[in-house]
């Protein structure tokens, strides 16, 4: 399909221009916060490294030139998708993320599937009915209203510490991706519930809704096969933002499981001003975003054949 | 889900009635549907609302039962309780709710279920908003036989191709795999209807199935329902215009304020009309043939909490109708008639809106030379015809062009050559069917975008390819009444911020003007302070008038002004206009694709059709002795009440739009 290819090239170029944008601000950023790089890599302030050993430091590393020369060499590191050594441990930056991507993209995805699944049950199970959907929207704002460290050290207390059910700390296995799992799903259900529900009740009040009621469907046959595709629409509207709060709250959530995981490595980076680890966490996430959200716009078209008339 | 009040029995379990689907109802000579008593609460936020009073109502086999009446008279709810679809909450009672012999009061939900789809088919109006717009035409055709089991998935597609085909959808093998909105408002309806007689059942509920269609579309759709009703199917149809009802019902029961006033045969209940309700819904449609007569607009008043409803607006009410609800009474053979007055209908004493008037018709322009018309046929004195238009032209339209670009990026030609002169203080009508180019007219008039070619002038000067500051001063000069007047309000505006707004910059006496502006259309000053949501449609539509003459304009534009309204109210709309036209000597282009609602309002029509006019002239003239193929074919499809029940009507079956 000649247009939707059009439009895919598109959409890649536009992910450049997104990548470019997002290593200029964190460079930008990273010049611009106080603190000198030769002696973080010198080993940080305590360590007292000679002038002389800063200034071997600073030609090494390129420190010495003036920034606009930094910004060219940086970026034409970037387009060979080299994102140098990191300062504070001093191996290559994308085997630092590689090793600790796995665990964050467990952990990510695994409190994806469950969030999107329990705001999805969520509303099914309550949209229409006042009664239940009154106690689920309490249940909602409870937890769209309460801080992820805060609900991760509840379920710590009553589940590990009290039952002994999970462990309290720990990357080992599945067992002790329970409850990171749970924190960082209640993170997104609550609003995800919400908005799948008044999806769905919008469309279970359309016309279209009581012509499949007056053919003799089933309430479940109605509200999974009508009304879900028509809240799905609003809910992918979302789930952009969903994936940003999923980022955000994997730094929290890896914190407090004290997980292994990118969250950790970029506390430690931006704390340790470990400029060429934090330039590589942003690339990655900028990528992530961009190439999600072409694929969600795919997706919207799939579910609203309305959309696949719209200009491409 | 609905609430049927029935006592704890054991109901007949299982398949609601046996035997194969499609043909009568188990019972040959009585009734299929029976109705006694019925009554439907809704509870609604302003308390609980008495929907349905005490309607009684029957049905047998290949009959078709027309329910008539206004929005909120309560015919719908009425049709859905035959579902079990009243509503959340709905408490629904009867003395006898009987469908094929089963008690229909006893129901459990899965018998409902069972019920619904199978043996009771439902068409609902807008065909656009019933179709699921996420999923194929083939899947929601589908949709009855597969929840009850009738197909097996292989032989499904064959059978739902076999179904569109049925109902004249052509290319059904490929319609079946598109979606709703790439289809046409008659092919969506046809798919409609597909979808509802799928699993053949013996009754076919249609709501208001051709309301926002094409005359023509309308009077094919109106043949498919009569060849269900042919094949043996009983049919309800559910409508607010008896001239749709009356070529297809063999029964009509009027509803007024959920009680049904009056009830019979329909030829004989149109011929004669017993409650003086019947006789306002027969008056307030616009004809199409016969001599032009100004209807005197019904009077618009809600119905009284005691005593006989329709009594604030009746002709006839006296003192025992506003105390005492007058209960059903026969009047004649299978009749029946809720009024203390039957059968003593006479002409409604004249309206505000319609000051009684010698003329037949609003006087033509003046100044100029005029052709005078023989007298009509009522033997007033008729008069003078607006010929060839004399006399200074407001609006001048010189072979204007417009095309658009179709999603697919091919080019499509709306408006073709377009030329027409709007003379002060005439009317001038532009009727055609939907895609015929009459709005991008409206539109090229209201500069809202330039014509590609072409030009527009405003009384000699141009008007058209200037720049929007250069126009700004002459904007007021010329105003839109939209068919849809709610999305043009804002909705946080009061009535008297959206009339106020279109007043020119006065420094006092806003709200006088106002008020005033108010009381030229029939509104209390009372409705100053209300919000656009809480208005009727007809209040809503007065609103968007008053507007519209606020800053005094030579030209008010009227697409499709009256065409979400019900006759009655259409009639008081109308009439308004036709009366400020006359008073305050505004022209009039009116846009319409009724052709009895531009013959009540126009003194020339222009006939659209493909973007072209292919007829234009004097209104009487061109619906007496129409020169093109086309009007003939637009006149001939219009539903007539005359005509009566089984009334071959004479248009074909060719589809005069075309397979889109």
């Amino acid at each position: 399909m000649p247009p939707l290819a059009r439009w895919l090239a598109r959409r890649l170029t536009l992910t450049l221009f997104v990548l470019w944008g997002a290593a200029t601000l964190a460079f930008a950023a990273m010049r611009l916060v106080p603190g000198d790089p030769a002696r973080i890599i010198a080993g940080g302030v305590q360590a007292n490294a000679t002038p002389e050993v800063l200034e071997a430091i600073r030609t090494q590393y390129g420190l010495a030139e003036p920034v606009p020369v930094q910004y060219v060499i940086f970026l034409g590191r970037l387009v060979r998708a080299d994102l140098g050594d990191s300062y504070q441990l001093g191996r290559a930056v994308s085997g630092v993320i590689l090793e600790q991507l796995g665990a964050t993209v467990a952990l990510a995805a695994g409190a994806a599937v469950l969030g999107f699944t329990l705001a999805l049950t969520l509303a099914l199970l309550t949209a229409g009915r006042p009664r239940a959907r009154a106690l689920s929207r309490a249940l909602e704002f409870c937890a769209l209203s309460t801080p992820g460290f805060w609900i991760g050290i509840l379920l710590l207390t009553a589940f590990s510490f009290r039952l002994h059910w999970f462990p309290v700390l720990g990357n080992d296995g599945v067992r002790a991706l329970v409850l990171p799992w749970i924190t960082l799903a209640l993170s997104i259900a609550g609003v995800l519930a919400q908005v799948t529900r008044e999806g769905l009740e919008r469309a279970l009040e359309q016309p279209f809704a009581l012509t499949a009621r007056s053919r003799g469907a089933t309430e479940n046959r109605i509200r999974l096969r009508h009304a879900l595709r028509h809240a799905a629409l609003p809910v992918l509207t979302l789930s952009g933002w969903a994936l940003g709060e999923l980022l955000a709250g994997v730094v929290v959530v890896e914190t407090v499981f004290a997980r292994q995981g990118l969250g950790q490595v970029i506390v430690s980076a931006v704390n340790g001003r470990d400029f060429p680890v934090v330039t590589g966490v942003v690339v990655l996430a900028a990528l992530t975003f961009s190439l999600i959200n072409t694929g969600l716009d795919l997706l919207y078209r799939a579910v609203d054949p309305r959309m696949r008339q719209v200009a491409l | 889900m609905t609430a049927a009040r029935a006592e704890p029995d054991t109901g007949p379990g299982g398949e609601p009635h046996t035997g194969p689907g499609g043909g009568p109802g188990a019972e040959p000579a009585g009734h299929l549907v029976t109705v006694e008593g019925l009554s439907v609460d809704l509870p609604t936020r302003q308390g609980v609302v008495h929907a349905v009073r005490d309607v009684s109502l029957s049905l047998r086999a290949g009959e078709c039962l027309a329910v008539v009446g206004e929005s909120g008279s309560g015919k719908s709810v009425t049709a859905r309780a035959l579902l079990g679809l009243a509503g959340d909450g709905a408490d629904v009672r009867a003395r006898t709710l009987t469908f094929a012999g089963r008690d229909l009061r006893r129901l459990t939900p899965r018998q409902w279920r069972l019920l619904r789809g199978r043996h009771i088919g439902y068409v609902l109006q807008d065909a656009l908003t019933s179709l699921d717009p996420l999923r194929r035409v083939g899947d929601e055709v589908a949709e009855p036989l597969e929840v009850h089991g009738l197909a097996s998935r292989d032989d499904l597609d064959e059978l739902v191709a076999g179904l569109l085909a049925e109902v004249g959808v052509p290319d059904p093998g490929e319609r079946l795999m598109q979606y709703p909105h790439e289809l046409s408002g008659g092919l969506r309806q046809r798919a409609l209807i597909a979808s509802a007689i799928a699993a053949r059942p013996s009754l076919l509920i249609a709501d208001e199935p051709t309301t926002a269609l094409d005359v023509t579309v309308q009077a094919q759709v109106l043949a498919l329902l009569e060849a269900r009703r042919e094949a043996g199917t009983a049919v309800l149809l559910i409508s607010h215009d008896l001239a749709v009802v009356a070529r297809l019902a063999d029964h009509i029961a009027i509803l007024y304020a959920g009680t049904v006033v009056e009830r019979g045969p329909a030829a004989d209940l149109l011929a004669a009309p017993a409650h003086p309700y019947t006789a306002e819904l027969l008056a307030a449609v616009p004809t199409v043939d016969g001599p032009r007569r100004e209807v005197p607009a019904p009077r618009s008043a809600p119905p009284a909490e005691t005593g006989c409803p329709y009594a604030p607006r009746c002709p006839l009410a006296d003192d025992r109708c506003a105390a005492q609800a007058p209960p059903p009474v026969a009047h004649g053979p299978g009749r029946e008639v809720r009024c203390w007055h039957p059968g003593t209908v006479r002409p409604g004493p004249p309206d505000p809106d319609v000051p009684p008037l010698p003329l037949d018709r609003p006087a033509a322009p003046a100044g100029g030379a005029h052709a005078v018309r023989p007298a009509s046929p009522n033997g007033r004195a008729a008069a003078p015809a607006a010929g060839p238009a004399p006399g200074r032209a407001v609006v001048t339209v010189r072979g204007i062009t417009k095309r658009f670009r179709s999603p697919g990026g091919s080019w499509r030609t709306a408006v073709d050559d377009v030329s027409f002169d709007l003379v002060a203080g005439e009317a001038l009508g532009i009727v055609g069917e939907s895609g015929s180019g009459k709005s991008t007219i409206a539109r090229i008039v209201l500069t809202e975008f330039d014509a590609d070619a072409g030009s527009v002038l405003l009384d000699g000067q141009a008007w058209s390819g200037l720049r929007e500051r250069d126009r700004r001063a002459r904007r007021s000069r010329i105003q839109l009444v939209d068919q849809d007047p709610l999305s043009s309000f804002d909705p946080r505006f009061t009535v008297e911020d959206v009339v106020a707004e279109a007043l020119p910059r006065a420094r006092h006496g806003g709200r006088d003007r106002v008020v005033a502006l108010l009381g030229q259309v029939g509104l209390q000053p009372g409705l100053l302070r209300r919000r656009p949501g809480q208005l009727s449609g007809g209040q809503r539509q007065r609103v968007a008038i008053a507007r519209a003459l606020a800053p005094a304009p030579d030209v008010i534009v009227c697409d499709e002004p009256v065409s979400a309204l019900d006759v009655t109210v259409q009639a008081q709309i109308l009439a308004l206009l036709t009366r400020l036209r006359r008073d305050a000597g505004v022209s009039l282009l009116f846009i319409s694709h009724d052709l009895g609602v531009i013959r009540q309002v126009c003194d020339r029509v222009a006939v659209m059709k493909d973007g072209a006019i292919v007829e234009i002239g004097d209104v009487d003239t061109v619906f007496r002795s129409p020169r093109a193929v086309y009007t003939t074919a637009l006149l001939a499809a219009v539903p007539r009440i005359d005509a009566g029940p089984h009334a071959r009507k004479p248009v074909s079956a060719t589809d005069l739009k075309g397979p889109p």
